[in-house]
């Protein structure tokens, strides 16, 4: 027969901490301005099973990512002769705490910036090496080992720098602008329905401090923007390029909702 | 000069498509009067069997993506957005149930989440092959009506 989604399924009550030793914040008080007294990540949504993956780093298959980004990271590329620990150094002290304060302001191109994205700039100006491309498997697995670097570091984005506020504006009308046939906006399933089941889907808040997260239905680790155009797609609309105006202002706005929840990368989804 | 001849190029597709069959009333012509529509939207009854099948099928009307349907046991998986659609005939009449599917915002307001399956009040950027295109013809919107109003 067809599985009840349990009537008005909520979140489960449930501490993430990774093997045993990392606590980590998956619920906490809201942003001031947020339509949510709390946020919570999305690993209360998942399955026990998943949620299990999760907690222990030994079975989470994202840490295979962790490991391939730390060879990148010793990496000699480009004309330069330089890789990032010519550098930065020992990544676990150098960027300790960077993938939680990210997009940041890039006064150099006027706009705001993920960590994808500053990689590319560090290849480009300072080892002369080729840019990735968006999704490059190595650029998914470098933005990993970045963000895991920290891990339990509560997301905090500066909206004081630059024009950031402006960015996060426009985050905030396309978070609202309904698309496609479908006629839905990200508010429509993450804020009007989150904790309920869109057929076998259990709909969070759609929180961002996961990524890159591992799939499991792709057997694979998706990026932000991959995500964002996914839940685009699926209203059937066109969807924007990666990186473009559009999905650097919805990433600024969505980690803003976030903010206080720990950096789970590399977290576990369905 | 190429973004008109893409448009041509795509207003020919929605043409091909959106067509009404026949006798079909056109999704801008459908009257909303009072939460109902009153008649048929195509010259034929709708067919309950096959409004079951379009209900179900994801391509189609989806409608499990949000609503329980405890006549539908052999599916997995019912989502819970909507209200559950058991003994629904009982709430509505065919005439409220033909406006509740054919646009849904005409009867709830604005705000709802329900897509408008007979309707072009759409979305900004709808996929291109879309354009101009309903999510159901008028013939599939009759068949789940039809269907609907078995659900007592
Ligand atoms: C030749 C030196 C050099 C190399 C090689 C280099 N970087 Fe950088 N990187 C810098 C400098 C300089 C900055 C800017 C520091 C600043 O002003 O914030 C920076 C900034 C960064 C930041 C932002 C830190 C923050 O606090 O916002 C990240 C992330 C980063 N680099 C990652 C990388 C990665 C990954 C690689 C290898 C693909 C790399 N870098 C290679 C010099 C380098
Ligand atoms: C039709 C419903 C729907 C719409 C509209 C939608 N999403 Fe989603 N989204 C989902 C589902 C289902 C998932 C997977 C389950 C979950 O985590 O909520 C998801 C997951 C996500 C996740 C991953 C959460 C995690 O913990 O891994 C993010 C981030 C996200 N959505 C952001 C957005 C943004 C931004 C928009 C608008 C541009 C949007 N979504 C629009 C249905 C939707
Ligand atoms: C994306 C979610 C979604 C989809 C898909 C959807 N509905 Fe709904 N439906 C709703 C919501 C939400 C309501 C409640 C109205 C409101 O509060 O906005 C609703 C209400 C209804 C009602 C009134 C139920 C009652 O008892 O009051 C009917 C009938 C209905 N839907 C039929 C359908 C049919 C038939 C389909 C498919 C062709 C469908 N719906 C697809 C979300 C959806």
């Amino acid at each position: 027969g067809w599985l009840a989604a349990p009537a008005g399924a909520e979140p489960v009550n449930d501490d993430l901490v990774i093997d045993g030793e990392i606590h980590m914040t998956t619920r906490t008080k809201a942003a001031e301005g947020m339509p949510f007294d709390e946020v919570l990540s999305g690993w209360l949504f998942r399955t026990d099973e998943t949620r299990m993956l999760e907690a222990d780093s030994f079975q989470n298959p994202g840490m295979l990512y962790v490991e391939r980004g730390e060879e990148l990271w010793n990496k000699v590329e480009g004309e330069a002769g330089k890789s990032c620990a010519s550098c930065h150094g020992d990544a676990s002290k150098s960027m300790k705490g960077v993938g939680a304060s990210y997009p940041k302001w890039d006064a150099e191109a006027g706009r705001p910036i993920n960590v994808e994205l500053q990689i590319n700039n560090c290849r480009e100006k300072n080892m002369k090496a080729e840019p990735y491309k968006f999704d490059a498997a190595e650029q998914k697995a470098l933005t990993t080992f970045i963000k895991h670097q920290s891990l339990g570091d509560p997301l905090g984005i500066d909206l004081a720098a630059g024009d950031m506020q402006g960015w996060w504006e426009k985050g905030k009308d396309l978070y609202y602008k309904r698309t496609g046939q479908l006629n839905l906006a990200c508010a429509s399933c993450h804020e009007q329905y989150n904790g309920k089941y869109i057929r076998a889907d259990h709909l969070s808040q759609g929180n961002v401090n996961g990524f890159p997260t591992y799939r499991l239905k792709q057997a694979n680790m998706v990026s932000l923007h991959n995500r964002f155009r996914g839940c685009i797609r699926d209203t059937r609309a066109e969807f924007p390029a990666a990186f473009s105006d559009e999905l650097m202002a919805l990433e600024v706005y969505v980690t803003w909702r976030g903010t206080g929840l720990s950096v789970e990368t590399p977290a576990v989804r369905q | 000069m190429i973004s008109v001849r893409t448009m041509l190029a795509a207003a020919s597709l929605c043409v091909a498509a959106s067509v009404a069959a026949a006798g079909d009333v056109a999704p801008g012509a459908v009257k909303f009067v009072d939460g109902e529509v009153a008649g048929s939207l195509t010259s034929a009854a709708g067919d309950p069997a096959a409004g079951r099948k379009y209900f179900a099928d994801r391509k189609l009307g989806n409608c499990l993506a949000c609503h329980v349907n405890g006549d539908m046991s052999e599916q997995l998986f019912h989502g819970e957005v909507g209200p559950p659609l058991d003994g629904v005939a009982e709430r509505w009449t065919p005439e409220q149930l033909r406006a509740i599917v054919a646009n849904s915002k005409a009867v709830f307001g604005p705000d709802t989440v329900m897509p408008g399956f007979y309707s072009l009040e759409v979305g900004e950027n709808v996929r291109k092959d879309l354009v101009g295109k309903t999510i159901l013809t008028a013939e599939q919107v009759e068949s789940i009506v039809a269907y609907l109003a078995t659900l007592k």
